[in-house]
């Protein structure tokens, strides 16, 4: 270690213990901590979906009784669409943007710790109500009058309210830091036509988010209304509009979908070339389709709600606009499929992961193309087909390019490469079990058997098909296991990667594996979309320069550079380790067991403790050049 | 590996006004908050085609107290704009305190007249959907300008305290946008629940 990385390590090392661990910021500590904890909610949602198919596995089973069922549908649904597929992609983008930037650490390092902390306070908050059997039982989109305090006085419902709430604020502040991060913390060089796809689909998530969170946190604040403090927004008998909910709830579902599908397919974009050696084809058509696919997400909610009795008319508008969004989703594709087509494909695990993704991606694209033709869906809403659909988009786009991002990324992370022949057992195992398990939900479906009922009477002909679904499942849920058994083992035992094990074009290779606390000895300086492959390709005289660079070696610092060209701008002083986030965090947490248990005085408390940790963490430090006359450097 | 570096002499250093970090976060705040109010306005007119009896209750809502208290509402803001321009950036330190305070002070006339409203109001948070929309709407902007007095409160103890210099306020620039949103959020509100109402 030359005296400048051992003084640079020094500046960004989070001291060892329990105290580091509660108050570092360093942005790849939090990333993997979210990928892990994200995966925790993987095992307990799939934990729940196996007893649900166990249950389904044959007609009239009482294995489950219909509320232990309704519960876990519902915990099933919030678990996987919440608290493992968005945060999962935060935890990738959050481990690898500044490493993909070339800067030391995200915008508002405090601010990033703080949307792990809430994360992981909300899903506990959730899942304290699961053993005391009040967990949320009106599904994971929760309409009224179900959810009303009319037809479901208990509890359970304001858990989902609440933590749904309480989850909007980590999304929220964590869309703002990588909204931010972006503007300003690139390399210099990095222009925007530069950027690596997972950032284009981290930014439109992002942007997506900070407009799409606030309809259904807004949503949730109106339905505890009407069930803690006798308002009418949605009560019927008072001219209340339980249709409401479903606007502002699907106002913000759908743009959601796309927030946790395109980071994953920036992921394919990103990873699938190197093994193809090749550029991808068509970076521009892509990372416009990217952004296309959000805005045109905003205007489609309404197919959700094809079957409520809307005029024709803004039927068939959604209907259309549902329909364009196949034309960006097919540009990647076919830019996909030309990048293997015309590349020299090496059959890693991740390869495998990531192109059969693009299969479960066609396969599970089409029925919602089909779904979002009107009177079709007048005949598959609520069945089965719609089920299949929605796990075939989000296991097929959203968890195998993830464990196929965790394949190529891992050796980044630990220094290690993942095992390739356990590997293969493990891919192989779960694309079997996933189509085993789902393609057949679209059959039953379409036979007519509705979703979220518990069980089924036996003459109907579906009992050989769930069987077949059941079995599948459990499949599936090996080849998920073996996945982490691959992880658990390689942590320990697997090759040493080097720098770059994949001969990858981006600049997170260009560092140690695992990535040094500091990122960069020096600023990177970018001429091109693939830096480390410049000579090779040789589309211009330019290259980027890895070695020479800003140093910034005065105390936690990294450079801010201007919005489009990314020109050096500025010197951003960062803030060091804090317990700020943390206090935030579980004051915010505080207010809302007061709500749930009705204390006023707890919640205040709550309140108090959150006014006075932003007040502390706000509090204008001469470190941070932050006050007057700052000492320069 | 050579290990030469080029050191910054040019760029400036840390938290410099609208170059600052937080300058670009108070932005994704206002977009979010935004959106917030957008889906409340939505949520409202929604109810409000909806609804099959008087919208709102009791005709529309009087201008007595409203008109008077976007004034005072729109004069914080100028205030704050003052003790930026003629105090922080030319180091002015009583015009500084005196144009924060002065937004203090208006922003909590603001809200006592605000609670004297909600007061004589003659239908409740219970009264159907139009009391549960106008005080819903009308309290989460409240909720705001209270918040927005705590964050003037802090700036107003760091500006006492010498914090800030004529290159170094960001706090303030940041919090000025923030509380500049809160007026403008208001000027929504009112144009909506207050004047519209009178163009049926």
């Amino acid at each position: 270690m030359t005296p400048l990385e051992q003084q640079l390590t020094d500046i960004w090392s989070t001291p060892p213990g329990i105290r580091g661990f509660f108050s570092s910021v360093d942005h790849k500590r939090i990333g993997i901590r979210y990928i892990i904890t994200a995966f925790v909610f993987l095992i307990a949602g799939g934990i729940e979906a196996l007893v649900m198919r166990v249950q389904l596995s044959h007609s009239n089973l009482k294995i489950l009784s219909p509320e232990a069922y309704d519960q876990l549908f519902s915990m099933h649904g919030f678990t996987m669409i919440f608290l493992y597929a968005g945060p999962v992609l935060s935890g990738f983008s959050n481990y690898l943007w500044p490493l993909l930037l070339g800067s030391r650490d995200m915008a508002f390092p405090r601010l990033n710790a703080l949307s792990y902390w809430i994360f992981v306070l909300a899903g506990l908050f959730l899942y304290v109500s699961f053993p005391l059997g009040l967990a949320p039982d009106a599904g994971w989109f929760n309409y009224p009058p179900l959810s009303s305090g009319t037809y479901n006085a208990g509890p359970n419902i304001d858990f989902y309210l609440l933590g749904l709430i309480f989850l909007g604020v980590s999304t929220t502040v964590g869309a703002a830091n990588f909204v931010v991060s972006l503007l300003r913390t690139r390399a210099p060089g990095m222009s925007i036509n530069r950027m690596p796809i997972l950032v284009w689909g981290t930014l439109t998530a992002s942007v997506g988010n900070l407009l799409a969170v606030p309809a259904v946190s807004l949503a949730c604040v109106l339905l505890f209304l009407d069930r803690q403090f006798g308002t009418h927004f949605f009560d019927v008998e008072q001219h209340g509009q339980p249709l409401l909910w479903q606007h502002l709830f699907w106002m913000f579902g759908h743009p959601w979908v796309y927030a946790i599908v395109l980071p994953a397919l920036g992921i394919v974009s990103d990873a699938l070339p190197t093994f193809c050696r090749r550029p991808l084809v068509g970076y521009t058509p892509v990372a416009l389709a990217t952004v296309a696919t959000m805005i045109v997400g905003f205007g489609v909610w309404l197919h959700h709600m094809f079957a409520t009795g809307m005029p024709m008319m803004s039927l068939a508008f959604f209907s259309a606009a549902s329909l364009v969004i196949t034309i960006p989703s097919a540009v990647s594709t076919f830019a996909w499929i030309a990048t293997i087509w015309t590349g020299k494909p090496v059959l890693t695990t991740a390869f495998l992961f990531l192109s059969s993704f693009i299969v479960l991606f066609v396969i599970g694209g089409v029925p919602g193309v089909m779904a979002g033709a009107v009177p079709l869906d007048w005949q598959l809403t609520d069945t089965y087909f719609v089920v299949a659909h929605l796990h075939y988009v989000l296991i097929g786009i959203n968890v195998f390019p993830v464990i196929g991002g965790i394949y190529y990324w891992f050796p980044k992370m630990t220094g290690r490469l993942l095992n390739e022949t356990l590997g293969r057992w493990n891919f192989w195992t779960m694309l079997i079990g996933f189509n085993l398990g789902f393609f057949p939900m679209h059959i039953v479906g379409l036979m007519g058997m509705p979703r979220r009922i518990y069980t089924y009477a036996p003459n109907l002909g579906w009992d050989t098909i769930n069987l077949i679904t059941t079995i599948g499942s459990f499949v599936f849920a090996v080849g998920v296991g073996l996945f982490i058994a691959n992880f658990l083992i390689s942590l320990k035992r697997g090759k040493a990667a080097g720098d770059n094990p994949w001969d990858a074009p981006t600049l997170e290779w260009s560092v140690p594996s695992p990535a040094p606390v500091y990122n960069f000895r020096v600023i990177p300086t970018v001429a091109s979309r693939h830096p480390l492959w410049e000579e090779r390709l040789n589309e211009s005289p330019e290259r980027s320069s890895l070695d020479r660079g800003y140093l910034l070696d005065q105390g936690r610092e990294t450079l801010a550079t201007t919005i489009l060209d990314a020109e050096p701008d500025l010197i951003l002083k960062m803030p060091g380790d804090s317990f700020a986030p943390l206090w935030l965090a579980l004051s915010l947490a505080l207010t809302f067991v007061g709500l749930i248990v009705h204390s006023p005085w707890v919640s205040a408390l709550g309140v108090l403790g959150a006014a006075s940790s932003i007040f502390g963490w706000m509090w204008p430090q001469r470190a941070l050049d932050q006050t007057a006359d700052p000492a320069r450097a | 590996m050579p290990e030469a570096g080029l050191r910054a002499q040019t760029l400036p250093i840390g938290s410099f006004g609208t170059k600052a970090s937080g300058w670009y976060g108070v932005w994704t705040l206002v977009l979010t908050e935004s959106a917030i109010f957008v889906y409340l306005l939505f949520s409202y007119f929604y109810l409000a085609s909806q609804a099959p009896d008087a919208w709102p209750i009791g005709g529309n809502p009087s201008l007595t107290l409203a008109a008077p208290n976007t004034l005072i509402l729109l004069l914080s803001s100028a205030s704050l704009v003052w003790a930026e321009r003629s105090g922080a950036r030319r180091g002015a330190r009583a015009r500084l305190l005196g144009g924060i305070g002065a937004a203090l002070l208006l922003g909590t006339i603001f809200v006592f007249i605000q609670m004297r409203e909600w007061h004589a109001k003659s239908f409740s948070l219970h009264s159907g959907t139009y009391g549960a929309s106008y005080f819903v709407v009308t309290g989460f902007h409240l909720a705001h300008v209270i918040i927005g007095l705590g964050m003037l409160a802090s700036i107003f103890v760091w500006a006492a305290l010498g914090k800030f210099s004529r290159d170094r306020h960001a706090p303030l620039t940041i919090g000025a946008i923030y509380w500049h949103f809160v007026d403008v959020v208001w000027l929504v509100v009112f144009t909506a629940l207050y004047l519209a109402p009178r163009f049926k």
